[in-house]
């Protein structure tokens, strides 16, 4: 093994990279969830993106065209979540892994013709005179321009849910459903519309996997990223910045396992492949186990249906 | 306008009724799908719900196959169930069934090659406790940090999925397979086959497995107090606070029972169907067994019925694509279809459906 090869520049780079696309799906979740909604279904939702992405691209040659489409798949997909609980009232747990298994067979059934395919991915986009900048530069400016999207979009939903009326109503929805409903605030519309920003967000995330991370189309290839994207909503209690901490902190666990990988560690390539999943297990544990500040943090009406009686 | 009012009590009619209405309405969507793609509906539905059971040349074969892919879909469900009555929403089946067969498979395979009677049983124990084992992490870690079981059992999948990878290509690997990954063939070992109890139907020991659990499932949901129990935990968790019932045993039980059985259908796989402890002998049972819990309302009658359809699926899916070029993904989208046309039509068991003014429209 040599350690040496792994260079800390591209390594942080790879980290942002690795990163972006759980950053996208957890953050447009952590809204769904700030709303009282329990959407179960991001893996579901991020692979269908990811097929539906790589299939506009790779017909048009136009990968931002693949992520708008990624977008839109996303929030409709989302959108059969959203009617089946907010109008049909169906529980929201069983509702969510019903929309991963439909989003997993759909992908691979929309994917077959595309296995093994090649396609334009991204350029690098050089930030003037930033990207120049010794070290700094090659680290965080010379990025393709989603991963700064995704970084617009995190600052974008912090200043919404703390600074606007809209983001304020929403919050009131996810807390107590009942006393915003008494309000007069429309619970169900404030609810699918998060639920269909979720869905665009984690298109995104999924288009950027096979888009520009792999960048490929294969069968199953989100391997559990709309799971890990869930576990980083809780990791974050339910914040915008802490999002994008657990986020790369996970993203730096992908990478540092890959480059080990690479760097010719030997025993059990497996154990390392398990190792996300299993820090993601241990930051659950560590989360939850400091109970009275996560019962706190998480929406009050989270995961409840709501059906207006009076 | 229309509106919902919640019924008192969910309609025993439509508990019975929107399975039905949801395998229709899912024939007719599935039938959509299947035009869409270029495959004539009627014949793909034909090929998917008919042909296995009666086509002259196939049913033969496939027939048999009914059992043996029901089987592992019933025992896992069953198990499920229990967990979901009380709230408990461990998905993370598929691991309990990979490690129940791994570690069944390697208690078994470290007496080879031994001659005894007694070594399927062993290794039907082991099975179980393998499962039983891994479905403790989520259930012990809920109990004792309060972590989201969810995401815990869910993540195991993935570390059971590695694991198999590791040890089908080391510690278990077939020192007479050529290097190749993969157990030896445990379904051609005499201690440890497990073969068709009656021949040409199918029915092997664990298919026999899984039509106990249902009868004990029956059994202990409506005639014990631990399933009394369960119930009112999952219905009423405040109420079952008060009268006494330890959410925590409640947690145990349930993911105890559930990682139980589902390493037991494992278990059953890699020496029956399967043969051998292999990285691809999954084929997500674990996850279709979800579909069956709700297909059948939870209830361990209708799981049975659910998993027999959910069997005829997955043969007829194959045929499917044997006879009519019908991609595999397709089958697993019907049935997941098949699920959300389930839960949408579910509203009417709980509500009932209002036609006119009501005071205020939702």
């Amino acid at each position: 093994m040599d350690l040496s090869n792994i260079n800390p520049v591209l390594l942080i780079a790879s980290i942002m990279i690795s990163a972006t696309p759980i950053l996208l799906a957890a953050i447009g979740e952590m809204v769904v969830e700030k709303s009282g909604v329990l959407n179960l279904g991001v893996e579901g939702m991020m692979i269908t993106g990811a097929v539906i992405g790589f299939i506009v691209a790779i017909n048009t040659g136009a990968p931002l065209l693949g992520f708008a489409t990624a977008a839109i798949a996303g929030a409709l997909l989302s959108l059969t979540f959203g009617v089946l609980t907010q109008v049909f009232l169906s529980n929201q747990v069983a509702t969510g892994l019903g929309l991963t298994l439909v989003g997993l067979g759909l992908s691979s059934l929309l994917g077959k013709p595309y296995e093994g395919q090649k396609t334009v991915t991204l350029p690098k986009l050089d930030i003037p005179i930033l990207s120049d900048l010794p070290v700094v530069g090659r680290m965080l400016f010379s990025h393709d321009i989603m991963v700064y999207i995704s970084l617009c979009i995190v600052v974008a939903v912090w200043a919404f849910l703390k600074y606007t009326r809209a983001g304020l109503i929403l919050r009131a929805v996810g807390e107590s459903h009942e006393s915003a409903h008494a309000l007069g605030y429309k619970v169900i519309r404030v609810r699918l519309l998060a639920i269909m920003f979720g869905g665009a967000c984690a298109g995104l995330g999924g288009a950027y996997l096979s888009l520009v991370r792999v960048p490929q189309w294969t069968e199953g290839m989100t391997a559990g990223a709309g799971w890990i994207a869930l576990a980083i909503v809780v990791f974050a209690s339910w914040r915008a910045g802490r999002v994008l901490i657990g986020a790369y902190l996970f993203g730096g666990i992908t990478v540092l396992q890959l480059n080990l990988q690479a760097a010719g560690m030997t025993w059990g390539v497996q154990y390392l492949s398990m190792s996300p999943y299993l820090i993601t297990i241990l930051v659950l544990v560590f989360i939850s186990s400091n109970r009275s500040r996560s019962s706190h943090d998480a929406p009050a009406n989270l995961g409840q249906t709501f059906h207006a009686t009076r | 306008m229309i509106r919902l009012e919640k019924r008192p009590q969910p309609s025993k009619a439509w508990t019975v009724a929107t399975p039905i209405l949801a395998v229709i309405l899912t024939m007719i969507f599935g039938g959509i799908m299947f035009g869409l793609i270029g495959t004539s509906p009627f014949e793909a539905i034909r090929t998917i719900f008919w042909d296995p059971l009666f086509h002259p040349q196939f049913a033969n074969f496939s027939r048999p196959q009914l059992l043996v892919k029901a089987g592992p879909l019933i025992l896992i469900a069953i198990g499920l169930s229990i967990g979901f009555r009380a709230g408990i929403w461990n998905i993370g089946a598929e691991g309990q069934y990979i490690m129940g067969a791994i570690c069944g498979a390697g208690a078994g395979l470290a007496l080879y090659p031994m001659d005894s009677v007694l070594i399927l049983p062993l290794m039907i124990v082991a099975g179980a406790l393998g499962g039983w084992a891994w479905a403790m992490i989520p259930a012990l870690l809920k109990v004792k940090f309060g972590t989201n079981e969810i995401l815990v059992s869910l993540m195991l999948v993935y570390v059971a999925e590695n694991l198999l990878a590791s040890v089908s290509s080391g510690i278990l690997r077939n020192p007479e397979g050529m290097g190749f990954p993969g157990s030896r063939n445990l379904s051609q070992w005499s201690s440890s086959q497990n073969l068709e109890l009656i021949p040409n139907t199918g029915m092997h020991l664990g298919v026999l497995t899984a039509f106990i659990a249902v009868i004990l499932a029956y059994v202990l949901l409506t005639r014990h107090i631990q399933g009394f129990n369960i119930r009112l935990t999952g219905e009423a968790p405040r109420a079952a606070k008060f009268a006494g019932v330890s959410p925590a045993r409640t947690i145990l039980f349930c993911l105890g029972l559930a990682g139980a059985l589902a390493g037991m259908a494992g278990l059953f796989e890699v020496t029956g169907p399967a043969g051998q402890v292999s990285i691809d002998f999954g084929s997500g049972y674990g996850f279709t067994a979800i579909i069956v819990a709700f297909l059948g309302r939870l209830h361990p009658v209708g799981i049975l019925l659910a998993g027999l359809l959910m069997a005829l699926t997955y043969i007829g899916g194959e045929l499917a694509q044997l006879m009519l070029g019908v991609p595999g993904a397709s089958i697993q989208l019907f049935q997941g279809m098949l699920l959300f046309f389930l839960l949408g039509v579910d509203v009417l068991t709980n509500y009932r459906v209002r036609i006119g003014k009501g005071e205020v429209s939702t």
